[in-house]
């Protein structure tokens, strides 16, 4: 069944869909309850699943997170929703010491089928404290996975990915791609979960880019496409485990590498994506890769500031450009 | 006596002298290195040919000289004070002289001023030729080098992408001739154009940097096919008793003196040129025969080309001898520290391309030497013995002579001297 819809209506009705078929879901956290979450995602299922399965908790991060962890080792499916992930570092001791090792900790006896959701990324004027990507840091954990869904399928599609793993699984959900709409085919074959998609084809260079920064760079790509440069546009999807294959492939393809991530430059994720293009493929290369990251400052609060501060459609243009006279 | 820049083959036009190994005051006995000299073939120790004292050296270690050109003078026994003096002052004037006789011999302090400031300008790697060939009478040659002297190339650094550098691998591109046309990096799409051109230009692209070892083969074997009138024979040699003699000596004695086949073929082709010594010698306006026997035995480089250094005296070497001759020639063609005899020297040319599988070898003369033999591979045979069949261990030796300074009846008797010292190994002892 094909239908257009917004992403934030996407998850909803993963959400949903999910809890209709598996009495072990629930969720979790702070407003999604009676305020309908503070993204409005969960707006309407309390009224539909009852305080039992749509659960508001405190300002708790590391309690209700710690929580689903051991509802998850008991059997339950919690889906935990965490505001910002700034503020799921209060948290990160049970997703990182308990979730992501209770599998390795415990010999393999102990799975943790728990799903985190949080919101990322800047460009809403919510400053410092709501507004960074720290993707990248969460993908550093060995015992997680990390998914981070661009379109409306793929919002759908990875709530269900995520519930079906065994493991904790972190699902990066951008603020601004909520009201951005797009088809959905509930009847697709879900890509799984280590796979990159090709978003668009192209011979000159390979963009890859994830969640809001895969529309930048598709920006980018037709605006180049004009002045004769063919980017290919890689959607990583999944940040851990990286699809090394898809990446590779496109470099042999291209011999240029542009890479769009929002996170701080140093120690990102697009770091280690250059390293394995690096360790993998460093003889297709034809120049230098290059990347567009976010100003290493705390994301400001003043609009001009904040745009500045991230990456954007021109600036992706510009590094290209600059990828392709070097070469 | 003046040390002049010596030839070291009959293809090589000039040589750079890398290093003055003796110094002035030095005494030098005949077969004494005085300097390395680099030639296309590597660097080969340049001997002097007369006793004496080094009375004065002119020539500048790093410079390339035409072959001829005087580089320093020794005194000799028979050399007085006028002679010597005479002897400085056109070894000096030949090599500060801006051109030919425009320049007059003159004090010899004031004709090194003129060197230093010949020097200390831009064109101090290159060497007025004419001067030299007007006393001294450098090869006829010589004069086209101009255009082909060594032009002092800045070395380039080769900013080249991993792409390029791969493609440049695959095509066969150089890229340090690439950098030195493409400004700032070096891309996969310069690679590819470059080799683009290389093809259009018919030239195949490993031909893109003539090796220069390469191209002085290339000129001694065009002047011998076109100088030369060859004549070729050939013959198959029953080796089995000699290889098995070769197997009875060698099991009693260590391996590091164990005795290979080829210094048994060379001792063997060394006794039959003293039967037949018309073979062993040169064509210079008529005959020469050589009295001494000094073979050329070809022997791969590690770099790449072929090198047929001289085996000195191999007439008053026995078997023994020979193969320390053979090692020592062979470590030192390989280390690329051949003696100016050893390279000069040669009487004829021995080459053995057996290990490469080959039947017959078809050679061709290095001039002015006037024959070649050649050995292919020891095979397997059916051999005619009496009435039966049997099989034999064989080999095809041939000789490729000079028609000017020998018949093919030479030639045939040479062969078949050969072949019968073979079948007698224990007299090549």
């Amino acid at each position: 069944m094909k239908k257009e819809l917004t992403n934030r209506e996407a998850v909803r009705m993963a959400i949903d869909t999910a809890m209709q078929k598996d009495e072990r879901v629930f969720l979790a956290g702070e407003d999604v309850g009676k305020y309908g979450g503070s993204y409005a995602v969960s707006l309407g299922l309390l009224e539909k699943y009852g305080p039992e399965r749509i659960v508001d908790t405190p300002l708790s991060e590391s309690g209700f997170t710690g929580m689903g962890i051991g509802a998850a080792m008991n059997g339950m499916r919690p889906i935990i929703e965490i505001m910002t992930v700034n503020f799921s570092l209060l948290a990160l001791d049970q997703i990182m010491n308990n979730a992501a090792h209770l599998l390795h900790m415990s010999g393999g006896q102990y799975n943790v089928p728990l799903v985190i959701r949080m919101v990322t990324g800047a460009g809403k004027q919510l400053a410092a404290q709501h507004s960074h990507s720290l993707e990248g840091w969460y993908a550093h954990i060995p015992g997680l996975k990390i998914l981070t869904a661009a379109t409306v399928q793929d919002a759908y599609d990875m709530v269900h990915l995520a519930l079906a793993d065994p493991d904790p699984v972190i699902l990066f959900e951008n603020s601004l791609l909520y009201n951005m709409k797009g088809v959905l085919d509930t009847s697709a074959q879900p890509l799984p979960i280590g796979q990159a998609k090709v978003m668009r084809e192209g011979k000159d260079l390979s963009i890859f880019a994830y969640g809001i920064n895969l529309f930048k760079a598709l920006e980018a790509a037709e605006t180049l496409a004009k002045e004769g440069i063919e980017a290919e546009v890689v959607d990583l999807r999944s940040l851990r485990p990286l699809d090394d294959e898809t990446i590779i492939a496109s470099v042999r393809k291209t011999h240029r590498v542009l890479i769009v991530d929002e996170g701080w430059r140093s120690g990102s994720i697009s770091a280690e994506i250059m390293a394995r293009i690096n360790e993998q493929a460093f003889f297709e290369l034809d120049a230098p890769m290059r990347r567009v990251c976010s100003e290493e400052v705390p994301i400001p609060y003043a609009k001009h500031l904040e745009d500045a501060a991230i990456p954007s459609p021109e600036k992706v243009v510009d590094a290209a450009k600059a990828v392709m006279e070097e070469a | 006596m003046i040390y002049k820049m010596p030839s070291l083959g009959a293809d090589m036009e000039s040589g750079i002298l890398a290093e003055w190994k003796a110094k002035e005051g030095d005494t030098l006995k005949k077969g004494d290195v005085i300097a390395d000299i680099e030639t296309s073939k590597g660097v080969i120790e340049g001997e002097v040919y007369e006793d004496g004292k080094v009375e004065k050296i002119v020539a500048k270690e790093g410079v390339e000289y035409p072959v001829g050109t005087p580089l320093a003078v020794i005194r000799t026994e028979k050399d007085d004070d006028a002679t010597i003096k005479k002897e400085i002052e056109e070894t000096i004037a030949a090599l500060s002289a801006p051109s030919g006789k425009e320049a007059q011999p003159q004090q010899e302090e004031e004709a090194m001023k003129t060197e230093t400031a010949a020097e200390s300008s831009a064109s101090a790697s290159e060497v007025p030729k004419s001067a030299a060939e007007e006393i001294f009478g450098t090869p006829a040659k010589a004069e086209s080098r101009a255009e082909g002297e060594r032009k002092p190339e800045v070395p380039v650094r080769v900013r080249a992408t991993p792409l390029a550098k791969k493609r440049a691998r695959e095509l066969g591109v150089d890229l340090e001739e690439l950098a030195r046309k493409v400004h700032g990096k070096i891309s996969a799409k310069d690679v590819e154009e470059a080799a683009k051109r290389m093809q259009q230009k018919g030239a195949v692209p490993s031909a893109s940097k003539p090796d220069p070892m390469r191209m002085a083969i290339a000129a001694a074997m065009s002047r011998s096919n076109a100088e030369i009138p060859h004549y070729y024979l050939s013959t198959p040699i029953n080796m089995t008793r000699a290889l098995e003699w070769l197997r009875e000596l060698n099991a009693k004695r260590s391996i590091k003196e164990r005795i290979l086949p080829a210094a048994l073929m060379i001792r063997a082709v060394v006794k039959a040129l003293q039967a037949v010594p018309e073979l062993n010698g040169f064509w210079k306006e008529g005959p020469i025969v050589s009295p001494e026997i000094h073979p050329g035995i070809a022997i791969a480089r590690r770099q790449g080309g072929l090198i047929t250094p001289a085996l000195i005296d191999a007439h008053e070497k026995n078997l023994d001898e020979t193969m320390k001759a053979l090692t020592d020639l062979i470590e030192r063609t390989r280390g690329g520290k051949l003696t100016s005899s050893q390279m000069t020297r040669q009487t004829i040319t021995i080459t053995n391309l057996g290990d490469l599988g080959v039947e017959k070898v078809y050679g061709v003369i290095y001039p002015p030497q006037v024959a070649l033999v050649g050995f292919g591979r020891i095979m397997e045979r059916p051999w005619a013995e009496g009435d039966a069949i049997a099989v034999r261990k064989v080999v095809e030796a041939s000789i490729a002579g000079d028609h000017r300074a020998t018949d093919g009846r030479t030639g045939a008797l040479f062969l078949a001297k050969l072949e019968k010292l073979l079948q007698k190994p224990e007299d090549l002892q």
